[in-house]
C-alpha cells in the first residue's frame, strides 16, 4: 500500500469574478500520510480552506480546479485522481462523508435547525450504507457517546439549538467520524469556540485520531495548536506552499523566511520586551511574490526559495 | 405543542370581539343609514313615504334602538348564523354570504395553487442556477408580471378570449347555467370559466412569490449547514429539498393567513371587470348602499377567516420549525 493516503500535485484553483480572476491556489503540492496529523498553516486568504474543499470537491462556481492532481489511495486496489472525477461521478458521493469527511469552523450554523441531531448524524450513515433507520440511529448514538455527549438517549432527539457551541462541535465531529473515514479534515474547528472548550475539542480530535488511526488534515493559523496536534506541517502563503516538513523541522528550525516570520509573530515565543515582528519586516516582499519551485532538501523537508538562498542552505547543511 | 395550540385558539377570542366592535363602529360612521338612503332613492323617483312607514322601517332594522343593543343583536344573530336581511339584494344575508364566500374561496384556492405551481419551481430554478440565462429570463418576465396590474390582465384576457376564441369570458357560468341547479354539466361549465380568474389572479402573486422564494433560497444555499450536508454525501436533489428549501419555504407558511384579505381586496377590481359573483364587488355595493347587515357580515366573515388563517399558519409553522415550537 502507498504510504500516502493523498498526494496533491501542482493543484491550481481560480475564481472568476466580475473584477478579474483570483488565483486561489497555484502549484500546491504536498502529501497526507496515513495515520498521521498534517497541519496546514497560513494567514487568512492563503488558500487553506480552498485546498480542503478541493479534496472533497466542494469548490463551486465561480471557482474551479484548473490544474493538478489529487491522488487518493483509500486501499490497496483503488486509487484515483479526485481532481479529475466528473461532477456526476458516483465515487464523489462515496468520497464525501464516506472516506473523507470534514469538520467546519462554525458549529453554530453547521447543522440544520429543523432536524434532530440524531437524524442528521444517522443520515451520514444512511448515505453510505444500506442499513435501517433504527440501526443507523443506534450507531449514531454510539458515536455521540464516543465524542463525549452525555445522556445520548434523550439528546439524540433534541435539535441543534438545544446544544451549546462546544457540544454542537462534538456532534459535527461525530457526524464526520460515523462512517469511519480514512481522512478527517478539520477546518479551523475551534476558532469559533471559547478558549477552555477549544482545548477540549483539540484533545478530543487528537485522542480519536490515535484510537481510530485515521489521517487528519488540520487547518489552523495558530502555530501553538500545530505544535500540540500535528506530525507534519504545510506552510501556505497566497495560494502557494512555501515549506513542508515535520513539526520539529518546521517549528524548531524553519528554513523559509516566511515561516520564521510566522514564528516570530507569535506573542508567546517572542522574548519579553522585544517588539512583535510583523511578517513583512522579516521577509522581503519581493521574495514572497516571485514563485519558486518546491525543492526537497537533504533532511527530507521541502521548501520554495530562490536558487541563491537554496545554494546557501545546501552549503550550510553540508 | 398542545399548550401552544390551546393558547393560540383562546387568544383568538378577544381579537375577534375587538374586530367585531370595530367593524360595527366603522359601518355606523357615515352619516345616514339604510333607511335614509332608501328614502332618498324613493323620493328621487317621486314616491311619497309616510312618517309611519319610515318608523316601521327603522323598527324593522332595529335602528330605533341604542347602538349597544343593535351591536349585541347583530353579533348575537351572527353567532347563530342569522345575519339579517339584505335590502340591496332582497335576500337573507346568510344565503348571499355563503354563496359568494364559496365562489371566492374556490377562486382564491385555485389561484393560490396556480401561483405556487409556477412560482415555486421557477424560484428554485432561478436560485440554483443564479445568473444563468434562464435565471435572467425568469426574473425579467416576473418583473414585468409584478408591474402589470391584474385588472389590466383581466381586460387583456377578456379581449383575447373574445378575439381569438369568439367567447365572452365574463362571469363564472354561461348564461344558460347561471340559475340552473347544480349538475355535472354545470360543474364542467363552471370549471371552464374558472381558469380565467385563476390565471389572472394567480399571476399577480406569482411574480412576488417567485422573487421571495428565490431570495430566501439564495440566502439558505450559502449557509454552512448546506455545505455540511453536501460534505456528508447527501445526493444533490435530496440535499436541495431536505436542507435549504425546507427552510426557505417557511416564510410562505406564515403568509397563508394573510392571503384572504389580500386576495379579496385585490380581487374586487378584477371581479368587477370579469363580472364574478364573489365577495369583493358585493362588498363595495353594500358599503355604497349602506346595507349594514350585508357589509358587516362580509367584513366579519373576512375577519374570522383571516384570524383562522393566521391560526392555521402559526400552527403549521410551529409544526414545520422546531425553533418556534420550543420558543
Ligand atoms: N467563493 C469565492 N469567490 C471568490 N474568491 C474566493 C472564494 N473563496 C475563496 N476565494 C479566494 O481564495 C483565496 C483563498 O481563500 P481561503 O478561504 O482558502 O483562505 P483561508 O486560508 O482558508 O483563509 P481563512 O484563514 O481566512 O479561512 C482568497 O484569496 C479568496 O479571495
Ligand atoms: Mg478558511
Amino acid at each position: 500500500m502507498v504510504d500516502n493516503l493523498l498526494e496533491i500535485r501542482d493543484l491550481a484553483v481560480e475564481f472568476g469574478t466580475d473584477i478579474g480572476t483570483t488565483y486561489a491556489l497555484r502549484e500546491v503540492s504536498f502529501d497526507v500520510p496515513r495515520g498521521k496529523v498534517t497541519a496546514i498553516v497560513g494567514e487568512s486568504g492563503s488558500g487553506k480552506s480552498v485546498t480542503a474543499n478541493c479534496i472533497m470537491r466542494l469548490i463551486q462556481s465561480p471557482g474551479r480546479i484548473t490544474g493538478g492532481q489529487i491522488h487518493f489511495s483509500p486501499n490497496d486496489v483503488t486509487a484515483y485522481d479526485i481532481a479529475a472525477l466528473p461532477d456526476k461521478d458516483p465515487r464523489l458521493l462515496d468520497l464525501r462523508g464516506g472516506s473523507v469527511s470534514m469538520v467546519f469552523q462554525e458549529p453554530m450554523t453547521a447543522l440544520s435547525p429543523v432536524y434532530t441531531v440524531g437524524n442528521q448524524v444517522a443520515e451520514a450513515i444512511l448515505c453510505h450504507r444500506k442499513v435501517s433507520k433504527e440501526e443507523a440511529l443506534e450507531e449514531a448514538a454510539d458515536m455521540l457517546r464516543l465524542v463525549g455527549i452525555d445522556d445520548v438517549g434523550r439528546r439524540i432527539h433534541q435539535y441543534p439549538f438545544e446544544f451549546s457551541g462546544g457540544m454542537r462541535q462534538r456532534v459535527v465531529i461525530a457526524m464526520a467520524l460515523v462512517c469511519h473515514p480514512q481522512l478527517l479534515i478539520c477546518d479551523e474547528p475551534t476558532t469559533a469556540l471559547d478558549v477552555t472548550i477549544q482545548a477540549e475539542i483539540l484533545t478530543l480530535i487528537r485522542d480519536l485520531q490515535k484510537d481510530l488511526n485515521n489521517s487528519v488534515l488540520f487547518i489552523t493559523h495558530d502555530l501553538g495548536v500545530v505544535a500540540q496536534m500535528a506530525d507534519q506541517v504545510v506552510v501556505m502563503y497566497q495560494g502557494r506552499v512555501l515549506e513542508v516538513g515535520s513539526v520539529r523541522q518546521v517549528l524548531k528550525t524553519p528554513v523559509h523566511p516566511y515561516t520564521r516570520g510566522l514564528l516570530a509573530a507569535i506573542p508567546g515565543l517572542a522574548t519579553k520586551g522585544e517588539r512583535l515582528a510583523t511578517i513583512a519586516s522579516v521577509v522581503g516582499d519581493a521574495d514572497l511574490i516571485t514563485p519558486h519551485p518546491l525543492v526537497t532538501l537533504a533532511d527530507g523537508r521541502q521548501v520554495s526559495l530562490p536558487s541563491d538562498q537554496l545554494a546557501a542552505l545546501e552549503l550550510a547543511n553540508g | 405543542m398542545r399548550a401552544y395550540v390551546i393558547k393560540r385558539v383562546f387568544g383568538m377570542i378577544p381579537t375577534l370581539i375587538l374586530i367585531s366592535g370595530l367593524i360595527f363602529i366603522v359601518i355606523q360612521l357615515p352619516p345616514g343609514d339604510i333607511v335614509t338612503s332608501t328614502l332618498d332613492r324613493m323620493q328621487s323617483q317621486g314616491l311619497e313615504v309616510s312618517a309611519e312607514a319610515v318608523a316601521n322601517l327603522r323598527a324593522q332594522y332595529n335602528l330605533d334602538q341604542p347602538l349597544l343593543i343593535q351591536y349585541v343583536r347583530w353579533i348575537g344573530g351572527f353567532l347563530i348564523g342569522d345575519m339579517g336581511y339584505s335590502y340591496l339584494f332582497t335576500r337573507p344575508v346568510s344565503e348571499l354570504v355563503w354563496e359568494r364566500l364559496g365562489y371566492t374561496l374556490m377562486i382564491t384556492v385555485s389561484s393560490l395553487i396556480f401561483t405556487w405551481a409556477i412560482a415555486i419551481p421557477a424560484g428554485i430554478y432561478s436560485a440554483v442556477r443564479q445568473y444563468s440565462f434562464v435565471d435572467y429570463l425568469i426574473t425579467t418576465i416576473m418583473l414585468v408580471g409584478l408591474a402589470t396590474p391584474s385588472f389590466l390582465l383581466a381586460l387583456m384576457a377578456m379581449y383575447a378570449g373574445y378575439e381569438l376564441f369568439g367567447i365572452s369570458i365574463g362571469g363564472l357560468f354561461s348564461p344558460e347555467y347561471r340559475d340552473a341547479p347544480w349538475s355535472f354539466a354545470k360543474l364542467m361549465d363552471f370549471l371552464s370559466h374558472l381558469w380565467i380568474p385563476m390565471v389572472v389572479l394567480g399571476l399577480g402573486g406569482t411574480a412576488s412569490t417567485m422573487r421571495i422564494l428565490r431570495a430566501n433560497l439564495l440566502d439558505e444555499l450559502s449557509k454552512p449547514y448546506v455545505v455540511t450536508a453536501r460534505a456528508k454525501g447527501v445526493k444533490p436533489l435530496k440535499l436541495l429539498f431536505k436542507y435549504p428549501l425546507r427552510i426557505a419555504i417557511n416564510p410562505f407558511i406564515s403568509t397563508i393567513g394573510l392571503l384572504m384579505p389580500a386576495l379579496i381586496s385585490g380581487e374586487a377590481i378584477v371581479s368587477i371587470v370579469l363580472g364574478l359573483p364573489t365577495i369583493g364587488p358585493a362588498l363595495i355595493q353594500a358599503l355604497i348602499a349602506q346595507d349594514m347587515y350585508l357589509a358587516g357580515s362580509f367584513l366579519m366573515l373576512l375577519a374570522v377567516l383571516t384570524v383562522l388563517g393566521m391560526l392555521l399558519s402559526d400552527l403549521l409553522l410551529a409544526w414545520a420549525d422546531p425553533r418556534i415550537r420550543y420558543e
